[in-house]
Parts: structure tokens; C-alpha cells; sequence
């Protein structure tokens, strides 16, 4: 069946996505927010989820912190992101567990949005680390102290695996993610081809599983 | 291997990822109001579009309201927007939506094999844990988060962990007036809230064989409170009766039931964990704590022990006080659960001529716009309202709290459905879930009630007979 073969193919080759910009190497201002157990809640407040879908979160992002009076929007000069100095911060330094708390992921497209491309941080909550690689931020572990002597601007060299000459690790599978800017629906496009294979040998062989269009216009 | 749960998952599996995963076709998404736009919309924000969208439905069931007439607006603050949200999306993305007042609308998990969207054989996928309930028909149905949504949506695949696989046989058979529920709550009490953590459950056996198409909808749903990944039911005869003629059945039927006929485990299956009950032994249960696991035989008495008293403060109950007897508020019957013809028949055979206890408010909420017409076809509304009971259109209503409505702080609440967790009929409310007959028979009570107790009249015994016995 070669048409229908091209036909689911071309279907799936056509989500050439706005996906994360891949992250090879990246020197940018560090801001330091070197506390443990940043949660969620603080990364972005529940009432600052106000839509059904991932945009809009960079005013909300830390919006307790950050803000003097969050409904206002009026700003907290003491806060990290507001000082001069660190307002063009795309790196978040942190304490350990960053991203415990509820499971949103509106902390990682929060971050995201805001600008963020990396997090590093003695230790990550294992659902904050996934969202993280899912939209385009490295998660980078480093031991506090390496983390407490780092001097800006830090570079990430997600090729060497180094930030700032000091080693760390990365599952490869997210290290992949990040290097080619692949969110995990990008991924699995890579499988393109044996998806129209098994899809097009699928429907020869259980027509019955298959619904025309015609059968679902009501 | 050989089980049911291998051949599906094989037959399905496009590559092999490594350490246990495999890329699976999808074959079916669901998608309902509560999450359905947040998955539709960021794919959409993605540049990303749909690859089958001839095999994605949405449903409005969660938020929507079931009061009589009711509209878009709903008695959950800000619930109108997941609904003009979700139709939009739907709209745009080309799939076929079952809207507030389509015919055929209702909970997910009810509609879905009534359309015949759900087939033997196939795999199915929703955001919603209950999607479970499926798999009685032959299917591989399972819950899903949203990210994993927008990846079904956008590939027609997902990449899924093989779990483990687990076998529960019920020989003989249920005693009169046990039903499917009680099975669920039974196997619930005995093996633990986590007794079937990362294996997919196939229930087997003579008991189960001998369920109507209904009754194991209502087996299957409750797996997820087993923690199971996911429920099966081999697909035989019943099954095929049962979804033949329906809206998206598959024209060439009998090619299709010859593909499904060999859905099965096969005599040399190995599972990894088997477990055997004496479906005879088996006994109207109700559940008296905040977890499903925590239920009892319906004369049974509140634990003793440390291990319940959080559960007991919460419920209001003493150690060692008997369920029977307990004066409730309310009773509500509906869910994916059991809110299937035959629930709404056996409960009605029971209020038959007879009326709610005075002060208890009795709810009824059909599964499906399909389930209202059909009990309506059979006088059941004017039964139930005669009887004092709401009639209401079908939806998830007060199954969970999602804001709007609710039944009140320490309320005592029969409910049958499926989740007994703190505050999830409302803030602070305390639900016993128990069968649709045990419901119905504790509103007439005005206290939790032995439905064994009470004659079933006669008119109705012909629908209600067949479907658990
Ligand atoms: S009826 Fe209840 S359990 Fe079933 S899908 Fe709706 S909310 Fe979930």
C-alpha cells in the first residue's frame, strides 16, 4: 500500500513543531535563588494557572517572591529577578529538591517562558527534572558547593557535559532532548517511518479496527 | 506469555525502545471537558495537528451540569469555559464531539462501548483514570496524563513500560443479590488498595463468564483502585451480542468477530501473579472508611486497631460499630461505575411502590443520554421521582466535587460509585460506595440497608434479573 504508506508518513511529517531551540552551549547570568525545597507552588502560584493551556505563565512565575503585591503586579526589588544585575538571567541556581510539590507542569513551561534554559541545583524532584528536559531547560546536578562558587556568566556545554570546567551527568535520552531540541512527541517521530509502515500493514490486516472519515461527520 | 494482555500489547508494539518499553499503536483517544482542551490546545500551540482524528471522540461529562434543562452554565465556578473551551478545540481539530445535549452524550466510560468506540482487540487511551472499564470488553484501555494525551494525539502512539501481568479467577458462582460491585469491593478488602500495582489485571473464570456485558463494566472500572495499570475480560459471545448494531461497530461484523474470537489467554499462559476466589463466598459489601479497600461484608462491624482511626474520625465511626442501621443524608446512584441500565433496573426493583426516607436526599443520574431514554422507555424516572428520588441528565455530577455542587460537610452519603476518598463528593463529605440495590435500599431505609432484606417486586425482575446473576 505505498499511498497509503505516503499518505500516513506525510500525516506525521508534518508536525515540524515550535520546539524547544536546542541547547548546545550556553553562557548566560546565573541568578542564585539558593534555597532547598523550592516548590512548585512557589516556581508558580495555583492562581496563577488561569488558562487551559501552557502560555501566559511568565508574569506568574515566582509571583509570590517577586512581587510586593502580586495582584497589582508591583514588584519586589529585593527579589533576585529584579535586581539589575541578574534581570537578563537565564540560568536558576538552586538549593536541593527544586520543583517538589504538586506535579505541574506549569513550573517548567513558567520557567520556560520566562527564559529560562537551565536549572542547576544539588538535587531535582524527578517530576520537575522530566518537565524540565520536556521543555527545553537542562536540569544540570552539581554538589552545593560547586554550585555556591560558580561566578557569572556560567556557561552549560551540554557536548562537553561541563558548566563552568566542572563534569555532570545526563540520562541520554534527555541529554538527546535537549541537544536537538526534541520534546518527547519529536522523539518519537523519529520514528516516523516504522509508525506508516505498522499503520499501513495495520490496515490490511484489521480493516475492522479502522473508522473512515465519513463515519465520524454526524 | 501468551496471556490475552502480551497478545494485545504485541500485536500493537511498533518498536521495541529497550529496557522493557516498546512504541504501541494507538487505535482510540477519548478526551472529556476537564482535560480535553489543555490537551487539544497545546498541541495546537505546537503546530501540531491530529494524526487520526477519525479515532479521537470528546465527551462533556466531568463539569458539565445534570440538573434538568441544564446549559453551558454550570455550579462549578469557572466550569463554563472547560466547555466552550473544549467545543471550540474539538471544532478545530476535526473530531467528533459528543456535545451537552447530544443524544448519545455521557460519561466517557459509558458511551464509549454503548457507540461501540471502544472494539476487542483494540487499544484505547483517555485522560481519566477509569478508562480501565473498557478493557471488559476485550480492549487494551487505559488512563493517561495530559503531555502523554498530546503524544497520542500527535503520533498515534505511545511509548509504554510493559507491566507485569496478573490473573484473577472467580469460579462458581455470585450468590443471589451480590452483583459485580460487591466482587470489586470484595477483591478490594482482600488484596489492598495497591494489590495490583504496575500488572495488568484479566479477571477469568466461571463468575465472570456468567456477567452481563454491564456487570463487567463495572468489575473492570475498579481496577484503578486496585492500582492496576489496566483491566481485561476476554471478548466471547456476550461481548459480540452485546456490541453488535451499535453507531461505529464495524461493517464487516463477521470478519471482525472471527479477528476476536482468538482473544484469549491461551492453557499454557503464564502470569506473573495469580489470584483464585470463590465468587459463592462473596457477600453485599459497603465500604466504611476513605479508602476502597477499607469495606466490609454489609453486617460487618468498624475495624478495631490503630491502623483505622484516621479513617474512622473522618467517617464519624466508632471502632466496632456495625455498618447496618447507620442513619445516612443522602444516597446517590450513578458514575461509570453503575449507572448502566440494569444498575438503574435492580436499584428501581427495589424503590418499586416504595419511598425515600424522609430527610434523605436520593439522587439518580444516568450514565448516558442513551441509558435516560431507554430506563425512561421502562417508566423508571417516574418510579424513582414518585419515590421522591431526582431524575437528572447524564454526566459525572456528584460522583466527584469539582466545585459546584456537593452533598455537605459530614454528610453520610450511600453512594454507587467508585471512590470513598476524603472529600471527594464534597468538602468534608463521608461516603460509604456500595451496589446500586444496596444504594436504593438504604434511601428507602433512611439508614445503610441490607437490599436482601427487601422483596424485589415482580414487573421489573425480568431486566434486573439478567444482568448479575
Ligand atoms: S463518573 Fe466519576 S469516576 Fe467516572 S469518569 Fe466521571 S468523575 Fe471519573
Amino acid at each position: 500500500m505505498p499511498a497509503a504508506f505516503a499518505r500516513a508518513r506525510r500525516l506525521l511529517m508534518l508536525r515540524v513543531a515550535v520546539m524547544p531551540e536546542p541547547l548546545r552551549t550556553l553562557t548566560a547570568v546565573a541568578a542564585p535563588l539558593l534555597e532547598d525545597n523550592i516548590d512548585t507552588d512557589i516556581i508558580i502560584p495555583s492562581r496563577e494557572m488561569r488558562s487551559t493551556g501552557k502560555t501566559g505563565l511568565a508574569a506568574g512565575l515566582f509571583a509570590n517572591r517577586r512581587y510586593r503585591d502580586a495582584a497589582a503586579r508591583i514588584p519586589n526589588p529585593d527579589f533576585v529577578l529584579n535586581q539589575p544585575a541578574f534581570a537578563d538571567a537565564q540560568i536558576l541556581l538552586a538549593g536541593t529538591n527544586v520543583g517538589c510539590g504538586s506535579s505541574r507542569e506549569h513550573a517548567a513551561w513558567a520557567l520556560a517562558e520566562y527564559g529560562f534554559r537551565a536549572v542547576i541545583a544539588p538535587g531535582f524532584n524527578p517530576i520537575f527534572f522530566g518537565n524540565c528536559v520536556r521543555n527545553g531547560i537542562a536540569p544540570v546536578v552539581l554538589p552545593r558547593e560547586t554550585i555556591a562558587a560558580l561566578t557569572n556568566p556560567v556557561t552549560v556545554d551540554l557536548e562537553a557535559m561541563l558548566v563552568n570546567g566542572h563534569s555532570f551527568a545526563l540520562p541520554d535520552e534527555a541529554r538527546l532532548m535537549l541537544l536537538e531540541g526534541l520534546d518527547p512527541i519529536a522523539l518519537t517521530l523519529k520514528h516516523a517511518d516504522a509508525i506508516a509502515r505498522w499503520q499501513s500493514a495495520d490496515r490490511l490486516a484489521r480493516p475492522w479496527a479502522w473508522l473512515c472519515e465519513r463515519a465520524t461527520s454526524r | 506469555m501468551t496471556t490475552l494482555f502480551d497478545q494485545l500489547f504485541d500485536a500493537h508494539s511498533i518498536s521495541d525502545l529497550g529496557n522493557g518499553t516498546h512504541l504501541l499503536a494507538i487505535d482510540r483517544i477519548m478526551l472529556h471537558e476537564r482535560t480535553g482542551a489543555s490537551a487539544l490546545n497545546s498541541l495546537a500551540a505546537t503546530g501540531r495537528a491530529i494524526v487520526q482524528r477519525n479515532h479521537v471522540f470528546a465527551v462533556m461529562d466531568h463539569i458539565v451540569d445534570t440538573f434538568p434543562g441544564r446549559g453551558d452554565a454550570t455550579s462549578m465556578p469557572g466550569g463554563t469555559a472547560f466547555i466552550t473551551e473544549t467545543r471550540a478545540a474539538a471544532k478545530a481539530a476535526g473530531i467528533t464531539l459528543l456535545d451537552v445535549n447530544d443524544p448519545d452524550q455521557g460519561i466517557t466510560h459509558v458511551v464509549s462501548p454503548e457507540l461501540a468506540i471502544v472494539l476487542p482487540g483494540l487499544t484505547l487511551v483517555a485522560p481519566d483514570s477509569h478508562t480501565c472499564t473498557q478493557g471488559a470488553v476485550g480492549a487494551l484501555a487505559w488512563g493517561i496524563g495530559s503531555s502523554e494525551a498530546e503524544h497520542a494525539l500527535a503520533t498515534g502512539t505511545l511509548r509504554v513500560q510493559r507491566p507485569k501481568t496478573m490473573r484473577i479467577t472467580i469460579s462458581g458462582r455470585l450468590a443471589p443479590g451480590v452483583t459485580a460491585k460487591d466482587l470489586a469491593l470484595h477483591i478490594l478488602a482482600a488484596h489492598g488498595a495497591a494489590g495490583g500495582v504496575g500488572h495488568a489485571v484479566e479477571y477469568a473464570g466461571e463468575a465472570v463468564a456468567a456477567l452481563a456485558m454491564e456487570a463487567r463494566f463495572t468489575l473492570c472500572n475498579m481496577a484503578t483502585e486496585f492500582g492496576a495499570f489496566c483491566a481485561l475480560i476476554a471478548p466471547d459471545a456476550v461481548t459480540f451480542d452485546w456490541l453488535r448494531g451499535r453507531r461505529y461497530a464495524p461493517a464487516d461484523w463477521e470478519t471482525a468477530v472471527r479477528a476476536w474470537q482468538p482473544l484469549r489467554s491461551k492453557d499454557s499462559a503464564r502470569f506473573d501473579r495469580e489470584i483464585a476466589i470463590d465468587g459463592s463466598s462473596v457477600q453485599p459489601m459497603i465500604s466504611w472508611g476513605t479508602s476502597p479497600a477499607q469495606s466490609l461484608p454489609i453486617d460487618g462491624a468498624v475495624p478495631v486497631g490503630e491502623a483505622g482511626a484516621a479513617a474512622r474520625a473522618y467517617m464519624g465511626l466508632l471502632p466496632g460499630q456495625p455498618l447496618l442501621s447507620l442513619p445516612i443524608d443522602a444516597a446517590f446512584i450513578g458514575s461509570c461505575t453503575n449507572s448502566r441500565l440494569p444498575d438503574l433496573a435492580r436499584a428501581a426493583a427495589i424503590v418499586n411502590g416504595r419511598k425515600v426516607a424522609s430527610g434523605v436526599r436520593a439522587i439518580i443520574v444516568p450514565g448516558s443520554g442513551r441509558v435516560k431514554r431507554e430506563a425512561e422507555a421502562l417508566g423508571l424516572d417516574r418510579l424513582f421521582t414518585e419515590a421522591g428520588f431526582e431524575w437528572r441528565e447524564s454526566g459525572c455530577s456528584m460522583c466527584f466535587y469539582a466545585g459546584g455542587e456537593s452533598f455537605g460537610p459530614q454528610q453520610r452519603v450511600v453512594s454507587s460509585t467508585n471512590r470513598n476518598f476524603e472529600s471527594r463528593q464534597g468538602p468534608g463529605t463521608r461516603t460509604h460506595i456500595a451496589s446500586p440495590e444496596t444504594v436504593a435500599a438504604s434511601a428507602i431505609a433512611g439508614r445503610i440497608a441490607d437490599a436482601r432484606s427487601f422483596c424485589a417486586g415482580a414487573p421489573l425482575a425480568d431486566v434486573a434479573g439478567r444482568s448479575d446473576a
